[in-house]
């Protein structure tokens, strides 16, 4: 490579590093607090980890705890203690079983949906897809009141049902998933029907099998953002603490008793985060591979 | 036993008529040919037997018995598809399987794990496997059924899916312009390949393309269609010969046939050019197309009644044979004669030629483009 090549390559590099580093700072602060004790905090000093002295935490005593059990380091005190305030555990499983729930349920609608959008020949068929595409236009806060009162009505207020149910039908998924299947040759739908399967077989035998690609990037836009929602939970989970998912769980740090506390806070953010970005770099390992369509044309 | 029979078949979509009134018989073993140019209706035939589209009138018969309502796969028919249409998230192994899976297991074989506790299932894997493993061999594909179809070349992924058609020992095969994504020279190789299969398997093959190089090299009969009509249905060597009208004519054969303008006199004898053919045909009193194939034309250097001259605008030399591209001297057409090597190699761009007729070897035809015959010898 020439020089001038280099200087190029160079700049778009530099760019893309600022960027990068605009974007990693706020996850920087969040690990470093999280490690930190609360004067280093309030100080901004001690750098990455701070000077990790072994001390005695005033909240912790205040909370009822004997003295001797308050004393550690801080990072050691900011994960304890957050565990120790609240069922994070706990708030993770429901986070795992409402995210999950809802990826399921959108799955097993959207992919017949879109088959049958773009690969049947029906009465109406334009009119339907209109119509979703229609659905895209609305805004969750727009219905979130009805919503709310319908599943008041039905009792269904502070469970499970009331956190899955109102995504388990999501147009974005059949959209997609309708955009890709488009892409699937139509033989390969007829030689699956000469092989003698039927179109519910062809929809979970080959179409499945070939969007997984497709599927993995719906998956991360329909996990980030139910994992991360605050606005819904907040709505229909009233007063179950057992219900709470992790965003929710995270405000039970906010202006408790004593103030803040930011390191024990930061630190439940840290657990709370960390499974998301695991399972994005999981996937997104599986996304670059993907099941190669070259067999098919 | 596989016979086809279509019965006043006819399809549209919408306001579009794609078949018109179709009418075959496909006998038991024959490699029957459905050719004609892209959009002529072919596919959409060889779909309505396989029961992937319905026809909108007319029925479809196989081994005598109307399959109508029969669903594609009940028909016992297997389909090879111009993209081969291999499963891509299955192995080779797993390709050729699910056809007879899907046929030989019930629904509770299939599940996943508690399936294998079914008593009749191990039997039925044996079989599917036995299958599968003679299907390989006689393909020659054994080595690759661990590997999925996107690490496969053309050819292979070709062979796959004729073995996908073939572990089920279909009644009849169908296929869509099978060869049409493979290259020039691996297609002629396939075409003999796929004519020695089917000496071997001894089935019924229903064979779509538009090459007509593929058909009369291949079928035993060849059905040419255009746009929605069956024009002839025969063997190659008479469709080649006897052309039933213009359009089929101009169709089949490479390079094409040579169209001249021609006359019938009042007593019925024909002329085009200055050359008299000295034939009577059975219309008189009217313009003619004239139709010689190039190989029925040659170069020579008497000048006289029978010939005519032109000028060499373009030599085509293909080794065996050299296609001369002629202009007539009278400007009104251009035509292409075969010569052999030998005898014009001293021939060359621009020269001008007498071009003479093989005798008895024309076709008429009539304004309309129907075949028109010669009365007398």
């Amino acid at each position: 490579m020439e020089a001038k090549q280099y200087i190029g390559e160079g700049w778009k590099h530099a760019i893309l590093i600022i960027g990068a580093i605009v974007v990693m700072l706020p996850f920087y602060m969040m690990v470093s607090m999280s490690l930190k004790s609360q004067q280093e905090i309030q100080s901004i000093s001690g750098g990455l980890i701070g000077a990790q002295e072994t001390q005695t935490f005033p909240v912790c005593v205040k909370t009822g705890y004997s003295e001797e059990t308050c004393t550690m380091k801080p990072y050691q005190y900011n994960y304890w203690f957050a565990f120790e305030k609240a069922p994070i555990p706990r708030y993770l499983m429901n986070g795992v079983i409402v995210t999950l729930s809802i990826f399921i349920i959108q799955v097993l609608v959207a992919l017949p949906c879109a088959y049958a959008l773009a690969k049947l020949r029906f009465y109406g068929r334009e009119f339907v897809f209109s119509m979703v595409l229609f659905c895209l236009l609305i805004p969750v806060h727009g219905i979130a009141l009805p919503l709310y009162v319908m599943l008041a009505q039905a009792g269904l207020v502070d469970t499970y049902s009331a956190l899955i149910l109102p995504w388990t039908i999501s147009v974005f998924g059949i959209f997609l998933m309708r955009q890709f299947f488009m892409t699937v040759p139509d033989e390969l739908i007829d030689a699956a029907r000469m092989d003698g399967m039927g179109e519910y077989a062809i929809v979970w035998k080959v179409m499945l099998p070939t969007a997984i690609p497709a599927l993995l990037a719906f998956a991360i836009f329909s996990v980030v953002a139910h994992w991360n929602d605050y606005f819904w939970p907040r709505m229909v989970i009233t007063g179950n603490r057992d219900l709470f998912t992790p965003p929710l769980g995270i405000r039970e740090f906010r202006g408790g008793i004593d103030s803040d506390e930011f390191g024990p806070m930061m630190a439940s953010i840290v657990t709370v985060t960390v499974p998301l970005i695991v399972a994005f770099i999981i996937a997104q390992k599986r996304f670059i591979e993907g099941i190669t369509l070259t067999g098919m044309k | 036993m596989g016979t086809i029979s279509l019965k006043n078949i006819s399809k549209s979509f919408g306001s579009t008529q794609v078949l018109n009134n179709l009418n075959v018989d496909i006998n038991d073993g024959e490699f029957l040919t459905l050719v004609g140019p892209s959009g002529c209706g072919k596919s959409t035939l060889l779909r309505i037997i396989a029961g992937l589209e319905q026809q909108t009138s007319g029925d479809v018969l196989i081994d005598n018995k109307n399959v109508n309502r029969v669903r594609a796969s009940e028909r016992d028919l297997a389909m090879v598809f111009q993209s081969y249409a291999l499963y891509p998230h299955l192995t080779v192994r797993r390709n050729l399987e699910t056809p007879l899976r899907l046929r030989d297991y019930n629904a509770f074989e299939r599940l996943p794990l508690i399936g294998n506790f079914s008593p009749s299932k191990k039997e039925k894997t044996e079989s599917i496997n036995q299958l599968v493993n003679k299907t390989s061999e006689t393909l020659k594909i054994s080595e690759l059924l661990d590997r999925k179809p996107g690490q496969l070349s053309g050819g292979q992924r070709q062979r796959v899916a004729l073995g996908r058609a073939m572990v089920r020992e279909p009644v009849a095969f169908l296929m869509d312009e099978p060869l049409s994504n493979l290259d020039a020279a691996l297609r002629v190789h396939m075409r003999s390949e796929l004519s020695e299969l089917h000496n071997s398997l001894k089935t019924t093959f229903v064979y779509v393309t538009h090459d007509q190089a593929e058909a009369l090299t291949m079928s035993s009969r060849m059905a040419v269609m255009i746009d929605g009509n069956l024009l002839q249905l025969d063997t190659p060597q008479e469709v080649y010969d006897n052309p039933s009208s213009l359009s089929v004519a101009q169709f089949v054969g490479s390079p094409k046939i040579n169209i001249f303008k021609g006359t019938a006199d009042s007593s019925g004898t024909v002329s085009f050019l200055n050359v008299n053919l000295k034939r009577k045909s059975s219309e008189s009193n009217t313009d003619l197309h004239i139709g010689i194939r190039p190989e029925h034309l040659e170069i020579t250097n008497e000048s006289n009644e029978n010939t005519f001259s032109g000028t060499v605008a373009y030599r085509e030399n293909l080794g065996s044979d050299i296609f001369f591209h002629v202009n007539i001297e009278d400007g009104s057409n251009k035509i292409i004669v075969r010569g052999l090597p030998q005898l014009t190699h001293q021939i060359s761009n621009g020269s001008s030629v007498n071009i003479k007729r093989v005798s008895d070897k024309a076709l008429l035809f009539n304004q309309a483009g129907m075949r028109v015959q010669f009365t007398n010898a």
